[in-house]
Parts: C-alpha cells; sequence; structure tokens
C-alpha cells in the first residue's frame, strides 16, 4: 500500500524502532548468572531437548560486559547481593532483568537472616518467573513475555520526548 | 600490582639514564626487574567453571598457585536453623534443596534418620523403590557432573549426551511425582505414593538402553589424549591422608579407600543388592573419573534388581503400619472421624519422635552426607545438623593445589564435585 | 561393649561423665578439659583407630545450663565402629575448648563453622575466622536467642 506498491518485492519498509527492537528480542545474550537450583534448570534449557538457541540465546556471556540479559536464577544471599549489583552496572544499556524461580522473586521457602526477599527489592525486574524451580518451558515463555515486552520497547519517542522537555525547559 | 611493577621498571630507566648524563656510569637494563610480589587474584563468586557462587582467593606467581583459599557462605540460606522452626514434614522440601543434583537422596537420609529416631519399620516394597530412586538421582547426578567437568576442560560434546540420559531420568522422577528435579516422594514412615502405572516399564526401558549410552561418553573421553593430560596427576590424595581429610565417596574410592556406606553400614535393604565398588589407584582426577563412571553402571546394575524385587512385593504396602508417623489412606479420611482427626493431627501438629539423637549417614553421589537431629520430644527438631559432603571435600583445595598452574584448580573444582548448596547449607 | 567406650573407661575414667546407647548408637559424653588427648587416644589406639571425623556439631541447648555444647562423630573402617563424642562447655557467656585440628585435618572447617554460627572458639586453631557469614556480620545466627529472620 502506498510507497511499497511502487518500491519493488524485494525491499521492505518499517520504523527504526521496530527493526531495533526486532534486532534486540532475538538476539539476547544472557549472562551466567546461576546462583542455586533455578541455575540447573537454566543449564538444561540450553542444552538439548530444551534448546534455547532456537531463540538465539545460546550464547550465555561470562563477562557482564557482554551481555545484556541478566537472568538470577536462583537463592539471592545477603553475602551475595554487593557481587550481584556490582554486575548489573557492569552491563551496558539496554539491559534487562529476569527473577527467575520463588527464591528470587520473593525469597522463596528460604525466609530467614541470610537470604534477601526477593531480588527486585535492588534491581529492577521486568519478568518474574515462579516455580521451584520452574520447568524450562516455564523459562522459556518467561523468556518469550521478555520478547514480547521488548518489542514494544518505545526507545526512540521516550528520548524525543525527554529532549522536547528539555529544550522547553532552556527555551522558558 | 601490576602498574606498580611497570612504574617501577620506568622509573628504572630515568633513574639509569639519569645516571648516564650526570656520571657516566652505565647500568645494565638488559635484564628486566625481577617481580618479587605474588597477585592476588578472585576468581569471583560468579564465575562459569565455580559450578555455584563459589570465591577462590588465589595467590598467584604467574601461572602457579602458592595458595588457594575459598570463601563459601555465599549460598548459605540457613537451612539448620529453619529446620527448628518447622514440623518433621515440612522440613523435607528444604532438605531436598540441599544437593540439589540429587535431588531426593537428601530425603532419603532425612526420613532414615527421623524413621530411626522413631524405630518405626518402614516395609520392603517402599524401602526396594527408595533404593531404585535413589540410584537413579545417583545416575542423574554423575550424569551432570560428567558433562559439567568436560565442559570445564574443553570438552563441549559429553554434555549434551550426558543431558540426553538426565532427561529421560526427569521424565521418571516427574511421572513418579510430578516435579522434575525434587521429586518429593519419599515420606516420614515410607512413600507418598505407589507407583504409576507404565513407570516400571519405563524404567525398564532405561535400564536396557543406559550401558549402551555409557558407552558413548567412554568412547569419547576416557582414551582421549587430551582429557588425559588434563586429569592425569592432578589434584593428588593418597587414602591415609583422604581419611584424615574427612574424604568419602568417590573422592575417598579414587584415592584407594574401600569403603562404601551401602556396602559397609547398609541401610533400607542394600544389602541385598549385589553391586561392586570401583577403586582407584593414583589419587588422582583422571581415577576418580574412572571411579565416577564405573558407579554410574553400577547404579544401573542395582536399578535392574530392584526392578524384579518390585515386581515380587505386594503393591500398595508403601507405608509403615504406626498410626501416629502414616497418614492413613484417603478414602477412610473422607468417611471415617477417626481417621479424619489422625490425618489432621498429624499434619497439623506433627510427628513427636521420643527425645533422644541419632546420626544417620547415606552413600550420598558425593560422599557420605549424615544428619545428626536432635530431638526433644517435641515436634519440631531441637538441633539438625547436616553433615555435607562437598563442605568437608572443598577444605582441602588449597592442598590439591599448591603448586599447580591455575587451570589444574579448574580441574581440581570438577573433580570435587561440589554442588554450593551442600557447601553452605 | 562398644571398643571406644572401653578405653576411655580405662584411660580417661574420671573424663567419662555418661555413656547412652540408643537405637544401636553408642554416645559418650565427657568432660571438655582433656579432649585432645582422648581424640589422640581414640585416633591411635589399635583397638578402637577413630581415624575419619565426620562432623564436628556445636549445640546450642538453651533453658539449660552449661549451655554451649560440641559433639564429635567418629567412625572406625578397621572396626566398623562409630561413636558421637559429646562435651558441654563450662562458660556460657564466651564458650572456648580446644581445637583438635592437629588431630584430623579435617575439623578445621567444622570448626570454623561452629564458631562462626554459635559463637565458640577453639583454642589453637590456626585461623579461627567466619566461613558462612559475610566477614563483617555481628552476631551468631544459629544460637536460640537469634531470630529467625535476622536482627
Amino acid at each position: 500500500m502506498g510507497i511499497e506498491e511502487k518500491l519493488g518485492y524485494n525491499i521492505l519498509t518499517t520504523t527504526l524502532e521496530k527493526l531495533v527492537d526486532w534486532g534486540r528480542k532475538n538476539s539476547l545474550w544472557p549472562a551466567t548468572f546461576g546462583l542455586a537450583c533455578c541455575a540447573i534448570e537454566m543449564i538444561v534449557t540450553a542444552a538439548n531437548r530444551y534448546d534455547i538457541a532456537r531463540f538465539g540465546m545460546e550464547a550465555f556471556r561470562a563477562s557482564p560486559r557482554q551481555a545484556d540479559l541478566m537472568i538470577v536464577a536462583g537463592t539471592v544471599c545477603k553475602k551475595m547481593m554487593p557481587a550481584i549489583e556490582r554486575i548489573y552496572e557492569q552491563m551496558p544499556e539496554p539491559k534487562w532483568v529476569i527473577a527467575m524461580g520463588a527464591c528470587a522473586t520473593s525469597g522463596g521457602i528460604f525466609d530467614s537472616y541470610a537470604v534477601v526477599q526477593g531480588i527486585d527489592l535492588y534491581l529492577p525486574v521486568d519478568v518474574y518467573i515462579p516455580g521451584c524451580p520452574p520447568r524450562p518451558e516455564g523459562l522459556l515463555y518467561g523468556i518469550l513475555k521478555l520478547h514480547e515486552k521488548i518489542l514494544k520497547d518505545p526507545f526512540i519517542t521516550k528520548q524525543y520526548q525527554e529532549r522536547l522537555q528539555l529544550r522547553r525547559v532552556e527555551a522558558a | 600490582m601490576v602498574h606498580k611493577a611497570i612504574l617501577s621498571t620506568v622509573n628504572c630507566q630515568l633513574l639509569t639514564e639519569n645516571w648516564k648524563l650526570e656520571t657516566g656510569f652505565k647500568m645494565d637494563i638488559t635484564q628486566p626487574m625481577p617481580r618479587t610480589e605474588t597477585m592476588l587474584l578472585n576468581l569471583g563468586p560468579q564465575h562459569p567453571s565455580t559450578h555455584g557462587v563459589l570465591r577462590v582467593l588465589l595467590e598467584l606467581d604467574g601461572e602457579l598457585i602458592v595458595s588457594a583459599d575459598p570463601d563459601i557462605g555465599y549460598l548459605h540460606r540457613g537451612i539448620e536453623k529453619l529446620c527448628e522452626y518447622r514440623t518433621l514434614h515440612k522440613c523435607m522440601p528444604l532438605m531436598n534443596r540441599l544437593d540439589y543434583l540429587a535431588g531426593e537422596q537428601n530425603n532419603f537420609g532425612f526420613c532414615l534418620a527421623v524413621e530411626k529416631l522413631l524405630g518405626v519399620e518402614v516395609p520392603k516394597r517402599a524401602q526396594y523403590i527408595r533404593v531404585m530412586i535413589a540410584e537413579f538421582t545417583r545416575i542423574a547426578s554423575h550424569l551432570f557432573w560428567l558433562g559439567t567437568h568436560g565442559h570445564d576442560l574443553g570438552a563441549m560434546t559429553p554434555l549434551f549426551y550426558a543431558f540426553r540420559e538426565r532427561e529421560k531420568i526427569m521424565d521418571l522422577c516427574e511421572m513418579v511425582s510430578g516435579a522434575r528435579m525434587f521429586p518429593l516422594y519419599f515420606r516420614i514412615g515410607g512413600l507418598a505414593a505407589d507407583l504409576p502405572e507404565g513407570f516400571m516399564r519405563a524404567a525398564g526401558d532405561f535400564v536396557k538402553s543406559f550401558p549402551r549410552r555409557w558407552k558413548d561418553y567412554d568412547t569419547l573421553l576416557t582414551q582421549n589424549e587430551i582429557w588425559k593430560e588434563r586429569t592425569v596427576g592432578v589434584g593428588v590424595m593418597n587414602a591415609e591422608e583422604a581419611l584424615d581429610w574427612g574424604w568419602s565417596g568417590p573422592m575417598a574410592r579414587g584415592s584407594g579407600v574401600d569403603w562404601d556406606l551401602r556396602r559397609d553400614n547398609p541401610y533400607s535393604s542394600y544389602e541385598e543388592f549385589d553391586f561392586e565398588v570401583p577403586l582407584g589407584k593414583n589419587g588422582d582426577t583422571y581415577d576418580r573419573y574412572l571411579v565416577r563412571m564405573q558407579e554410574m553402571l553400577q547404579a544401573n546394575r542395582i536399578v535392574e534388581q530392584a526392578l524384579k524385587k518390585i515386581e515380587e512385593t505386594e503393591p500398595g504396602d508403601i507405608k509403615a503400619k504406626d498410626p501416629k508417623v502414616s497418614l492413613p489412606p484417603k478414602d477412610k479420611v473422607y468417611t471415617d472421624i477417626a481417621a479424619l482427626i489422625n490425618h489432621f493431627l498429624i499434619i497439623q501438629d506433627g510427628i513427636r519422635p521420643p527425645q533422644g539423637e541419632v546420626y544417620q549417614c547415606i552413600e550420598a553421589p558425593k560422599g557420605e552426607m549424615g544428619f545428626y537431629l536432635v530431638s526433644d520430644g517435641g515436634p519440631q527438631a531441637f538441633r539438625l545438623k547436616i553433615r555435607g559432603p562437598s563442605f568437608v571435600v572443598l577444605a582441602a583445595t588449597d592442598k590439591l593445589c599448591r603448586g599447580r598452574l591455575l587451570s589444574d584448580l579448574i580441574a581440581v573444582i570438577g573433580t570435587m564435585d561440589i554442588v554450593l548448596a551442600d557447601v553452605d547449607r | 561393649m562398644n571398643a571406644a567406650v572401653e578405653l576411655l573407661q580405662t584411660k580417661f575414667a574420671d573424663e567419662v561423665v555418661e555413656v547412652v546407647e540408643f537405637r544401636g548408637e553408642t554416645q559418650i559424653t565427657v568432660k571438655p578439659g582433656r579432649i585432645k588427648d582422648i581424640c589422640l587416644a581414640l585416633r591411635d589406639d589399635p583397638e578402637t583407630s577413630f581415624k575419619y571425623l565426620s562432623a564436628i556439631a556445636g549445640m546450642d541447648y538453651l533453658p539449660q545450663s552449661p549451655r554451649f555444647g560440641v559433639v564429635y562423630h567418629l567412625y572406625s573402617h578397621k572396626k566398623k565402629n562409630r561413636v558421637a563424642l559429646k562435651t558441654l562447655l563450662k562458660d556460657d557467656v564466651a564458650p572456648a575448648i580446644d581445637s583438635v585440628v592437629s588431630v584430623w585435618s579435617t575439623a578445621n572447617w567444622h570448626e570454623r563453622e561452629a564458631y562462626d554460627l554459635l559463637g565458640i572458639r577453639f583454642k589453637g586453631h590456626p585461623d579461627l575466622r567466619r566461613i558462612l557469614m559475610p566477614a563483617n556480620w555481628v552476631g551468631h545466627p544459629l544460637r536460640k536467642d537469634y531470630p529467625l529472620k535476622g536482627m
């Protein structure tokens, strides 16, 4: 319709935002952040039966500087919290956090002196996946929900709005 | 530390040039400054090959390890204290999450400890089913160890082969109780329910196909030159030292200690099963690898015998007959008021064991897992001390790695087969 | 009768407080003063030969006094014999006992854990510091008067 009729069959049109969001969601690279039992289900998701490579995510980066997704899988203890915050700060923007399992969501069955009752007390979480541990299909469903969230990410329009606001403030 | 060394060489050069200019004195700067300090490297809590949140503080002289100090506690969840606030049945989900690779083995030890304290006799069918599930989880744990140990040392293919079999075992666990890693199938006094239909056939299929699959892993690694280079002579411990350091299970058997709790201190009818205990000679990583591979085959053998024994027992006889311990059958609970009250009291109040203490240990896949249960007569445990095998094995890291290369530390951590939830509890 | 009980009653007769046999296990309560000599004798004597220490459990019997205790679980491979050696520590405020690291090397980490979680000091331990809790943690979590959710 419109311009696409005149361009020919081998040219597609889209917005920059949709294209960048599609590229980002199709190759999210998780940082290896398995802490406890949920890490095992995460490894199993990356193994041969529940192949996570079909979503482009089999490259689990060991260095947080090369990753854009942090799947917090397992119990978060108070001793480990400074390390988690440091790793989150080392990841470059844009970054997302998935809280996998009951322990990362809310402390799980361990409401004791040494456990942080949910990673969302310290980090902004995008998707929560319940379960103890969640099945690999559960983790994949959570990842697909995150893909939907990424596809709706208004990164251009939000920045444009902010800059516009700043210019208005300066002009006034 | 690195930039201090560079600065010192730079200063040295400036100094010598000044000397040359002012006095014509020449210093020989062709030899590099000898580095006299060691480097402190943090093999941090987030690392792909530490199998969880383990931090090792390494003092390195180049690539040689001068000292290795493991720093643990990053997964300390306070399980021992939590158990003091729960009735004995409610401790069981916590127990499952101790050695999370072999979920039901921990519950096996805990249920045996409580049954020993109560003095309750578990029927034979329940004992055989427990042995079968325990040996399946042993195979699953060793398969995971094989995959990750190989992956750390660069052999990425066995991971996918091993996980293929592990998925079949997870399917069997799911058939029995609904959950993959933590079946929570054992209860104090027996089992939760009888085996479902189709389980015996599926288990029989697995047992028949496993030795052929085992041959795959064997072909990939056992005679592999690179594998042998990385593992022969690494992390050596001889038999007396292994006992002194409290090693048990495949770690001690790799050093030649002929001790298997299933054969020498049998529990839960293991004395009726016929299996061999593989032993190593040199106490290095390669021998421990061979011991664990053979243990998988022996566990398969035990399951085969258990399947035959289960068929000879009466179906449905899976709980101890003591009404204070076992829940009554569900149809009675819905119709008979006495059974309803019994059910309510057991779940709400909890089982009340007599005052006393027991120490029960089992042959977990990682070694001797012990439960020291102290009861004061109330429904909650007064003190539950869990002796985790990985905790004891990790203490010897410094001894095994001193004077070796950094990459040998990775091989040693892999061979110790540690699970951090077992170390930290 | 358990060989350990015989040995202790002949050589250390005034250290033995109580011997209990429960569910097929032997539990010997001794006084904490000469615990290192007792452990050395149990390890080296050829009749008992307890060369393997399974675990050291720190105990807190709060309503009772003495409040703190230590339990050593020993196993002998030669004699297929298991024994639990219990002691009650004298001081309720600053409990202390000799360390057995020189007898069994595996006691190192077990004693560090008992110090960390219960506050029992082991005299002669080469490196007594916290092992499971962070280094700057205040308090000993496994004590009965420490709340479950923390301070």
